[in-house]
């Protein structure tokens, strides 16, 4: 395990140096400068060169991305221009909303795609089967905004049972609570997971189906055990190689989605913050959340290889 | 050939893919020379009109016809496939027909350029574009095209490796053809199929990318209609005009849908062997 831990380890430390150095020269380096993207092309040179000084870019390009990079992992970042704040703050404070949200979802996905997996598996080619792969099939070609808005117009404009959007908080004293904050998520995730788990139960269904045509599940069959007895104790095992994959390779989108569906319900997540900082042209904040995000992304997919690893032995030597 | 014709014909998901996609494809072409009205036409007097002869689908809050809008928002969600898929299969398919003849470093750096890339989805490099040079459709057809650079080398690659090992191969490079021309000759033509597959599929996520960008206000500006900004616009009137939130979005479904179910199609009818396991 010791080799194939740091090998993948050394690949992730590269791979976040060089997502770092791309969205830095992509943000800071390839038009002119931050300083004339933010105020626009009516500036004058004197407070075009104010703002350079203020952020810093008259000194050489190399300097400000050490001083970025070591300031991201020092949690020491730069302020914010349109809110005056670090950005390390405004993110934090921003994660309270997104982080609980995409937790939300992810459960929800493995929930509904491992259930009907296995329900569409066990009715191999019978009606309960053809229908969880049709209703699949559709899922995946729901986008999740849409998804979303209608999920408003049930809930919120036909039934009214809850707001169309926004996010009471989680303490008491800011008329919130655990529960108002996990009320305001639940729509917002059910919107996120269903295509995700549209996408996994056939993953799930088809990993079943491969798995049970084994010969060590024949083997436990032979010996007695129940074809429930042998699903939970040999093949369900492993089945999960191909839905880990795949469940890291969708956490890139189940971030996204995040950003998209944030924007739908109007929470106050990493999504609107975002998208606050594009339209107030606040750069640095933009920065730091792509390079989170980006981060975010290739640390899970580094957290899906080494569990790979624990779950089928056979990787690790590979 | 004629067998593969009837084949397709007798493949539920293949026709009702196929059928689909086919009516994306003649709704755009024919908003190129009609459409009941001027998509961006604005008549405040009848906005908000319920559907009826005069206007199919209703009219939204400035009074523009939406079939109008649905019609010509399809030319839009094909131009986005057809470019940001090319991009994808044009540079993809390069880099991986260059990693599989080159082996070697050549092919560890392009994987490993691959895999980092995917750590950019379309959203990520399309709010990074935007920041800097303003939303566009410009934008956000960079944005998908570059996330579908990778998942056409990896195809590539992986196809490409495999037609490497065959004696046919071998019986070229003996004869003396280089890799440029046995790539050329040899490999594209034998994975073809699989990449045909791949760009069908890709053509679908691009169209979920792009209605998720004109959401966003990031992709395609009025006043050219798309299907994702008549979402973002009708959201505002859910309460007086529910129905303006689910057309477009029946239209998405629709097309991805299609596309998919044709890509899925196309894929057992190009290779028997997996249909039948399936």
């Amino acid at each position: 395990m010791g080799p194939f831990l740091f090998k993948r380890f050394a690949t992730l430390l590269i791979t976040l140096a060089v997502a770092s150095a791309v969205v830095f020269a992509v943000l800071e380096l390839l038009p002119g400068n931050a300083a004339e993207v933010i105020l626009g092309d009516t500036a004058t040179p004197e407070s075009l060169a104010a703002l350079q000084a203020k952020l810093g870019l008259d000194r050489p390009a190399f300097t400000r991305y050490a001083d970025w990079v070591t300031g991201l992992l020092r949690g020491d970042t730069a302020r914010s221009i349109s809110y005056d704040t670090p950005t390390a703050e405004l993110i934090a404070e921003r994660l309270q909303v997104t982080l609980p949200l995409a937790v939300l979802a992810m459960g929800l996905t493995m929930a509904l795609a491992l259930g009907l997996g296995l329900y569409a598996a066990s009715r191999h080619n019978k009606l309960g089967d053809v229908g969880v792969m049709a209703a699949s099939q559709i899922g995946i070609a729901i986008p999740n905004f849409w998804f979303a808005i209608l999920l408003i117009l049930l809930f919120a404009v036909h039934l009214q049972w809850v707001s169309a959007g926004g996010f009471p908080g989680w303490l008491k004293d800011d008329g919130g609570g655990l529960w108002e904050g996990i009320k305001a998520l639940i729509l917002p995730a059910i919107a996120l997971a269903l295509v995700q788990a549209a996408i996994l139960a056939r993953v799930t269904r088809s990993a079943v189906l491969d798995v049970m045509r084994e010969d060590f599940v024949r083997t436990a069959r032979a010996k007695g055990l129940s074809r429930r007895q042998a699903l939970w104790r040999h093949v369900l095992r492993n089945a999960m190689i191909p839905v880990l994959t795949v469940s890291g390779l969708q956490f890139a989108n189940l971030i996204t989605g995040t950003i998209v569906v944030e924007n739908v319900f109007v929470l106050p997540g990493i999504g609107r913050l975002v998208f606050q900082a594009i339209s107030n042209r606040d750069l640095l904040v933009v920065r730091d959340v792509v390079m989170l995000l980006a981060a975010v992304v290739v640390i899970v997919n580094f957290v899906v290889d080494v569990l790979y690893a624990v779950v089928d032995p056979r990787l690790r030597h590979a | 050939m004629k067998s593969l014709a009837r084949r397709a014909l007798r493949h539920p998901s293949f026709v009702v893919g196929a059928s689909l996609s086919l009516l994306l494809a003649v709704a755009a072409l024919l908003s190129l020379v009609w459409a009941p009205y001027p998509p961006a036409e604005i008549d405040i007097p009848s906005k908000l009109q319920a559907p009826s002869a005069a206007h199919w689908l209703g009219t939204d809050s400035l009074g523009r016809d939406i079939a109008s809008q649905l019609l010509v928002g399809a030319q839009n969600s094909i131009v986005v496939g057809v470019v940001a898929v090319g991009i994808g299969l044009v540079v993809g398919v390069a880099l991986g027909c260059l990693a599989s003849a080159k082996r070697g470093w050549v092919e560890e750096l392009v994987m490993r350029a691959s895999d980092f890339t995917f750590a950019f989805p379309a959203l990520l490099s399309a709010i990074m574009l935007t920041a800097i040079y303003g939303p566009g459709l410009l934008m956000s057809i960079v944005a998908i095209g570059i996330f579908n650079i990778p998942v056409f080398a990896r195809i590539t690659r992986g196809a490409a490796n495999a037609v490497w090992a065959r004696d046919y191969i071998t019986a070229a490079r003996a004869a003396g053809k280089g890799p440029l021309a046995i790539t050329w000759d040899h490999v594209l033509p034998n994975i073809a199929s699989q990449l045909i597959v791949q760009a069908t599929i890709s053509f679908a996520t691009a169209i979920l990318a792009e209605a998720a960008l004109s959401y966003l206000g990031l992709g395609t500006q009025p006043p050219q209609p798309s299907w994702g900004r008549m979402l973002n616009e009708a959201q505002t009137l859910m309460f007086q005009a529910p129905m303006l939130a689910v057309y477009p979005g029946v239209a998405i479904v629709l097309s991805v849908l299609g596309l998919n179910l044709m890509g899925d199609g196309l894929r057992d009818l190009m290779d028997p062997k997996l249909a039948r396991k399936r």
